[in-house]
């Protein structure tokens, strides 16, 4: 991974306009400095200058960000915050051991596939839910047992992760289309019916879908954490693992993955150069595909619910924003609304909510006003980390309105069940 | 330095959360958007006013210079703790006190956000006019401090004209009150007028009353492509004589045009000398006709193209020209200096020429375009960090534009201010006998020059070390 000093040039990018304030999901809630992306810049800047060091109040001004990426759509000269934050936790991390962020990441490489075992109680306080993911995954990181406030809402476990699942295809591995499905680990031990509709989907377009259990976590999550050595290993495992070349395109159903591989995993070395070029997330790929035509020409429902979407950060960032709308407006048992500031945050933020749970939930609860004022039943967003945020902040707030993956209605409205 | 006791004392007005002498917070509230760096040595966040004046006299009877901050955008360095000592943000003072609907007042807390406010008021149908290109994240005690002002300015004036009342505190920690709720006022001195710019020299505004207007029906909005910038500059005065203000009239000259033409691959005719976005505002049935009679008196001015936008998206295509500016210079990979030099809009086609001469006798490029309807010209001074000659030869090229600026009747800063950036040419402005007059003002409000010393004057001073008690 790029370090800190290859930032340096980036730093007098920063003009200390403060433009980002408009927009930084964390300074809006916390209103100083050291919340939005000109204070982290010149903290970043400092440590590299020898002015600071990795103290805890320096740990706690890095640990304020999403890595949204926000401020950087918006920043007159396209200061990329999120990956000088990254390289400044690592630089921590370095100095001081990955204790600040990311609490549990230690484990996560020494114990590949340790504990595969999610499915023997189905019904377990979602509490423990964690003590259930294999200690590889960066769910772990996200959401690791000590940290978990007990407020958090989480989605029942699932019975047998995705993966582990023998998946009925309809349609045979055929020459045409090769895809290759990244799950993620929020699909695999999490949501895996998300991977259940892709696979039926794709089936209904004519595509087989391979699925292998070679696959590991895409390293986000510890990307978040400062593990700049983490991210390397698992991309790497990645790489091996999977035989992408193989394929036409890898299709990713949740926004960070896609955002690890598409994004961060190109800047590892040009042997990842291959994830750029073939990366896909679902939606767009549907798209391509004409899906929305096939669902327009479907006859429309009379009792059509009202649905509004959340944009993931990781999608938003890499332009992808008007496939999924696209498909909302095609589905005939769907009318699309738009939200108030539906590109926000949902305040995950990769390791973020563990850090700063009440910061988050601040930021999480204006999102799901504004889901509640669109009217909306149904929120769709495109990754299992918004859906657990949103559903905990609709819950939190007494809101009816429910989380879903897009793939879930897109699903409902095709014959194939 | 200061001591760990004032620090204790701080911390008990403001809260413990609220007083830091951490390195981290030092170097958060070190900087703005000048990009000079000066490191305090302690900043506090007061919660009200009460708080303010606390801190006040406590700083005034130890000598502890203090920086009233709002949002920290300021071109000038106002903000900049230049002599070390206390940073007082004032972030958390940002409720929106009051929106008096009937009496057209609102009342407001210096921290607030300009674009929240104007947001708030919107929604009631009203409207607050002033609109620094910053406005999104601008604190409105920023604005009363500069004195900003937006290209709005032409028709409905800067911040000054809708501040009527203030309640501040002064360097000596004690709390006044200024105007009032009243349109008109004429007890005593109008000392809410000299607090407007004083650039947070005076005292620390902790309450802002606010005049608001009824929000104008609808807008249109037109480009129109001049073949020099004589024509723009006619067509400016064209439309006044014919009795129609417009709420905006921008301008870009010639070289922006170019660099628009090459970065953004804006199609414009080459023949293209200036250009002007004219914004005209009301209700809505007279509009049309307004941009008829406006396309009519400017015909003759060597017109070369004009667009009328008739939908909002259309207006946001005229805008998203504009906006594209900044980032487009940005794209030569050139230092910009940018000054906000004003001259009376009648000069602005001689300040263009005269500005152009500037730039090839020191063979630097300069850009400009800015606010037509009020003279204000955002020069851009254009320059090869690397190079240090080109480095220096911009400082000279600077003050050659503030000579020019000044031959013309003109003033060095429309908006920004003079901060630290440009004190040293105070004297180029003023006379001697009114820099001595406003140091007089400024000794008799802080006789121990505490409150954000180092600012306007040139060669101002910091207080002694030595007299930290
Ligand atoms: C991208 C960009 C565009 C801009 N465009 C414009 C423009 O179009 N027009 C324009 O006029 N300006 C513009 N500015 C300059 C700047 O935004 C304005 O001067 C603004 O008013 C500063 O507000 P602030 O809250 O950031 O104040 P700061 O920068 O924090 O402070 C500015 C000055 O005000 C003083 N101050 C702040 N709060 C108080 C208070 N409560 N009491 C006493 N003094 C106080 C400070 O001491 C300082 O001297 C722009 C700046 C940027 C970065
Ligand atoms: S918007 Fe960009 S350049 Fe401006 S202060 Fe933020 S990061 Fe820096
Ligand atoms: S990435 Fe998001 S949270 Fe981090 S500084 Fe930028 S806008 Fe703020």
């Amino acid at each position: 991974m790029k370090n800190l000093a290859q930032y340096q040039e980036w730093f007098q990018a920063c003009v200390k306009c403060g433009a980002c304030r408009a927009t930084c999901p964390v300074f809006k809630v916390e209103n100083q400095e050291g919340g939005v992306a000109r204070g982290k810049i010149a903290l970043a800047q400092a440590m590299m200058d020898g002015e600071v060091f990795a103290e805890d109040r320096l740990v706690h001004d890095l640990s304020q960000c999403l890595l949204c990426g926000s401020c950087t759509n918006l920043c007159p000269n396209q200061v990329p915050t999120i990956d000088i934050v990254a390289a400044a936790r690592m630089k921590v991390a370095q100095e001081k051991g990955l204790s600040g962020f990311g609490r549990g990441v230690a484990t996560l490489l020494t114990h590949k596939k340790a504990m595969d075992w999610m499915s023997k109680g189905g019904d377990l306080a979602s509490r423990l839910l964690c003590r259930q993911i294999p200690e590889t995954s960066g769910l772990r990181l996200r959401f690791p047992v000590p940290g978990i406030p007990n407020e958090r809402t989480f989605p029942k476990p699932s019975f047998k992760p995705f993966l582990k699942r023998d998946i009925r295809q309809t349609v045979s591995c055929s020459a045409s289309h090769r895809v290759l499905f990244f799950t993620g680990c929020g699909i695999n031990y999490l949501y895996p019916e998300i991977g259940e509709y892709l696979v039926r989907i794709l089936n209904f377009m004519g595509v087989h879908v391979t699925l292998t259990d070679e696959q590991g976590c895409c390293g986000l999550p510890a990307l978040s954490a400062g593990a700049g050595d983490a991210v390397e290993t698992l991309a790497e495992r990645n790489l091996k693992a999977l035989k992408i070349h193989a394929f036409d395109a890898v299709l990713t159903a949740c926004a960070s993955c896609y955002g690890a591989l598409a994004g961060i995993y190109p800047t590892l070395g040009s042997g990842y150069q291959p994830f750029a070029e073939k990366t896909r997330d679902v939606m767009d790929f549907l798209m391509d595909m004409n899906l929305a035509g096939r669902l327009a020409s479907l006859p429309r429902s009379e009792d059509r619910i009202q649905v509004t979407y959340h944009d993931p950060c990781h999608l938003r960032n890499h332009g992808l924003t008007r496939a999924p709308r696209q498909l909302l407006a095609a589905l005939p048992q769907v009318d699309y609304v738009e939200m108030t500031d539906a590109a926000t945050c949902c305040g995950l933020g990769g390791t973020f909510s563990v850090h700063h749970y009440e910061t988050s939930q601040k930021i999480g609860s204006q999102k799901a006003k504004h889901i509640a004022q669109s009217g909306a039943e149904i929120v769709a967003t495109a990754c299992p980390g918004c859906i657990i945020q949103l559903q905990d902040n609709l819950n939190r707030e007494n809101i009816p309105a429910r989380a879903a993956h897009l793939l879930e209605l897109v699903c409902q409205a095709l014959p194939v069940k | 330095m200061i001591s760990e006791k004032m620090i204790q004392a701080l911390k008990e007005i403001c809260g413990p959360k609220f007083v830091s002498s951490h390195k981290t917070d030092r170097i958060l509230y070190s900087y703005d958007a000048t990009r000079k760096q000066f490191l305090p040595d302690v900043v506090v966040h007061p919660a009200d006013a009460r708080a303010v004046s606390r801190i006040m006299a406590l700083a005034h009877h130890h000598r502890i210079p203090v920086y009233p901050r709002g949002a920290g955008t300021g071109f000038t360095g106002g903000a900049l703790p230049v002599c070390g000592g206390m940073v007082m943000g004032m972030s958390r003072m940002n409720r929106i006190l009051d929106i008096d609907q009937e009496n057209l007042v609102a009342v407001v807390e210096p921290g607030v956000v300009t674009g929240d406010f104007q947001k708030a008021v919107e929604a009631l149908g009203l409207f607050y006019p002033p609109d620094p290109a910053s406005l999104k994240v601008s604190s409105l005690g920023g604005n009363v401090a500069e004195c900003a002002g937006g290209p709005r300015c032409v028709k409905y004036g800067v911040t000054k004209d809708y501040v009527i009342g203030l309640e501040v505190v002064t360097p000596t920690g004690d709390r006044i009150e200024t105007g009032g709720t009243t349109m008109k006022g004429v007890v005593g001195y109008d000392l809410t007028k000299l607090f407007c710019g004083s650039e947070g020299t005076l005292a620390v505004i902790t309450k802002i009353i606010l005049k608001l207007l009824p929000k104008p029906e609808a807008k249109k909005t037109m480009l129109v492509v001049f073949d020099a910038i004589d024509g723009a500059a006619k067509a400016v005065s064209a439309i006044i004589r014919e009795k129609i203000i417009p709420a905006t009239l921008e301008f870009m000259d010639r070289r922006t045009l170019d660099c628009l033409r090459q970065t953004a691959g804006l199609s414009m005719p080459e023949a293209a000398g200036a250009a002007l976005i004219i914004e005209v505002d009301g209700d809505r049935e007279f509009l049309d006709k307004q941009a008829q009679r406006i396309l009519t008196v400017i015909e003759s001015l060597g017109v070369l193209e004009n667009r009328v936008a008739n939908t909002f998206e259309e207006s946001e295509e005229i805008w998203k020209i504009r906006r594209a500016i900044s980032p487009s210079l940005k794209k030569l990979g050139l230092e910009k200096y940018n000054e906000d030099i004003c001259v009376p809009r009648s000069k602005l086609p001689e300040m263009i020429r005269r500005i152009e001469t500037i730039s090839d006798q020191y063979n630097l490029p300069i850009v400009n375009f800015g606010h037509a309807g009020d003279g204000n010209i955002h020069v851009n001074i254009m320059a090869d960090k690397a190079d240090a000659e080109q480095m220096a030869k911009a400082e000279h090229a600077i003050e050659a534009l503030f000579r020019e600026t000044l031959a013309l009747g003109g003033t060095m800063s429309g908006e920004h201010g003079v901060g630290i950036m440009k004190a040293p040419y105070l004297s180029l402005e003023l006379s001697n006998e009114s820099i001595h007059y406003m140091k007089m003002l400024k000794k008799a409000l802080d006789p121990h020059n505490i409150l954000n010393p180092g600012k306007i004057f040139p060669n101002a001073v910091c207080p002694l070390p030595g007299e930290i008690k």
